[in-house]
């Protein structure tokens, strides 16, 4: 398989623009994956970047930003292949929807910066919400070969919306899934089950990504936990070029002043301790992580080992 | 014997500024230039305009600054830049390493601010024009947007070419109720030349909420919506001052776009939402264009500024 073509300055290690084909196509629930056949993009792929995608829904102009779900580096044996997931909001998302295996997209990337590896061998706990989960699934391919620990905690609104993934849950140490109505694993949020997750796990660090509302809240009780989170960000991008200047995060830096960063050139990936989440309009979300009770939260059951069912605190 | 596009003569002349090829890009759609190396070589650009600077700087407007409309998006950032010395410091050194053709939009709240952001550009090495952003309210005038009215764009222009030591642009809105009024004025107060149009003042609501789409309620329509009207002035402007050197903007995606706007009147044409699809759209409508005035018999450029026959003379 190859990319259809290919324009940029392959010669770098940044971005390319491919015309890949759509050589798998799997619906799950209200969630659609796309496997794009893309060996150059995917050589490239590190998990927490994002691809910018056209669209031929009318009356549209911009590209789709899409995290990317999977890469398949053919230099690792892999077949050259790209993943997106895409959910079912907007136009855009809609029309990706409906591609279909033999049919061609046009996509930039990879963009953005991927979530920091740890640097020693580590204990790192992976919390997704929604179809935001995707990269996390991507994230544990890549974290568990290299020796790292990888607990799962994937949360929904309701059972059907939860993103599964059969190669992540096989390979992770441990998965948790909270869904707000209870339909599947725990009743709650993924936060409500962070503290034991930490505790068991002798955690290092976090990595998240899903809707902001969750990044903060994770990134607060991370905060309280003492350990150190990355989240990967959503925010309206109009460009994910770093030209448009639309995406911004108001992040704290080292001198304690408020930044405007854009989430597609200093991000996605970013340190939860840094973004202001109030001032994303984030209190209600904030105000609850803080006044959490975080001791003893949950009954623990035995964590799923390697068999990957949903075991663990249901 | 047929044209080749390699010789097709693309040199264009905006009031003393001359470009390669008649491509430039949209101030604030290109951002400082380093972010689209990783695209493009930013010295095959005509000309590359810089995102506006101010005499401090500004942090911008909270999110979400950006929805898309139909065929086209509104935005509000808020004049994000890191302050006119802080980018003399750290980007203009890049661009004319690179060697970029490089013109310094330029942004104030009051004309003192458009005065002391000119002087401070006085002298730089790689500075080739200056574009003046008259759509930013005056705050000395109840915030009444400048480029709205013939004599407070006037004095800013006047003031600007005071201190300049490269040729002066005028960007002009659409939103004037005589904006040939207010290119008479500024021209008559030293404008080398004009960029036609800046961003049309929109507003969207979600029908479902009511909520206003962006933080700020408007902002600034770009995109192919807008081309007609960007057309429009380029005409009637260049109609109305036939000497003046216009670089038209408004919605360019293709080469057929760019041909639009050099029948209008226009000697240069910038890209701004449209690079924001593809990010080779300088590259693209360049040589684009090269082939397209090949393919008609034209050997310059030249040949089809101002070239639209009426069906009704006016």
């Amino acid at each position: 398989m190859s990319d259809v073509s290919v324009r940029g300055r392959i010669d770098r290690d940044g971005p390319i623009q491919v015309v890949a084909e759509v050589v798998a196509r799997r619906r799950s629930g209200p969630y659609v994956t796309l496997v794009l056949a893309a060996p150059a993009l995917a050589a490239r792929c590190r998990p927490g970047q994002f691809l910018e995608i056209a669209v031929e829904a009318p009356g549209t102009l911009l590209r789709r930003p899409l995290s990317i779900a999977r890469a398949a580096d053919s230099a690792d044996g892999g077949v050259g292949t790209v993943e997106i997931v895409v959910g079912p909001d907007g136009v855009g998302s809609a029309w990706l929807a409906e591609v279909h295996t033999g049919e061609r997209l046009d996509v930039v990337g990879p963009l953005g910066r991927a979530f920091p590896l740890p640097q020693r061998t580590a204990s790192c706990l992976l919390v997704g919400g929604g179809y935001g989960a995707a990269p996390l699934h991507y994230l544990t391919e890549v974290l568990v070969p290299l020796g790292h620990r990888v607990d799962l905690i994937v949360g929904a609104s309701t059972e059907d919306t939860l993103l599964h993934s059969l190669e992540a849950k096989r390979i992770a140490h441990s998965l948790r899934t909270t869904t707000d109505d209870g339909s599947a694993g725990q009743r709650g949020r993924v936060t409500d089950v962070m503290a034991e997750a930490v505790e068991r796990g002798g955690t290092d660090v976090i990595y998240a990504c899903g809707p902001n509302a969750m990044l903060a809240a994770v990134s607060v009780v991370g905060a309280r936990l003492g350990i150190e989170v990355r989240v990967a960000l959503e925010e309206r991008m109009a460009c994910g070029l770093g030209i448009c200047f639309t995406c911004v995060i108001p992040v704290r830096d080292r001198s304690g002043e408020v930044q405007m960063r854009r989430s597609c050139i200093d991000g996605p990936v970013m340190d939860g301790a840094r973004v202001e989440w109030r001032r994303m309009g984030l209190d209600a979300a904030v105000d609850a992580a803080e006044g959490m009770q975080l001791a003893g939260a949950g009954v623990v059951n035995d964590p799923g080992g390697v068999d990957g069912s949903d075991g663990g605190v249901r | 014997m047929t044209l080749r596009a390699g010789d097709v003569d693309l040199t264009t002349d905006i009031g003393g500024l001359v470009l390669d090829n008649p491509i430039a890009t949209a101030s604030g759609c290109f951002a400082s230039g380093r972010e689209m190396d990783r695209f493009v070589d930013v010295s095959g650009v005509g000309a590359v305009v810089v995102k506006s600077l101010t005499r401090a700087p500004r942090k911008g407007l909270p999110t979400p600054r950006m929805v898309e409309t139909p065929s086209g998006m509104l935005n509000a950032i808020g004049l994000q830049n890191p302050g006119v010395d802080a980018w003399l410091r750290d980007d203009l050194p890049w661009l004319a390493d690179h060697g970029a053709t490089t013109v310094v939009s330029i942004a104030g709240d009051t004309v003192d601010d458009f005065a002391h952001v000119a002087r401070r550009l006085r002298g730089a090495q790689g500075i080739e024009a200056i574009e003046v952003n008259l759509s930013c309210p005056n705050v000395e005038h109840r915030g009444l947007v400048f480029a709205l009215d013939a004599t407070a764009s006037a004095e800013v222009i006047r003031a600007v070419a005071l201190v300049a030591d490269v040729p002066v642009l005028a960007k002009l809105s659409a939103d004037a109720s005589d904006v040939v009024a207010v290119a008479r004025a500024v021209v008559e107060a030293g404008a080398d030349g004009l960029t036609l149009i800046n961003t049309v003042l929109g507003m969207a609501i979600d029908p479902v909420t009511g909520v206003a789409e962006l933080a700020n309620t408007y902002g600034g329509l770009s995109g192919p919506a807008i081309r007609p009207v960007a057309v429009r002035v380029v005409h009637q402007v260049h109609a109305a001052l036939p000497d003046v050197p216009i670089v038209g903007c408004g919605g360019v995606r293709t080469v057929e776009d760019v041909v639009q706007f050099l029948r209008a009147g226009a000697r240069a044409v910038a890209v701004g939402t449209g690079g924001f699809v593809d990010p080779f759209a300088t590259e693209t409508l360049r040589d684009g264009l090269a082939a397209w005035l090949a393919e008609h018999g034209h050997a310059s450029v030249q040949d089809i500024i101002g070239a639209v026959t009426l069906r009704r003379p006016s």
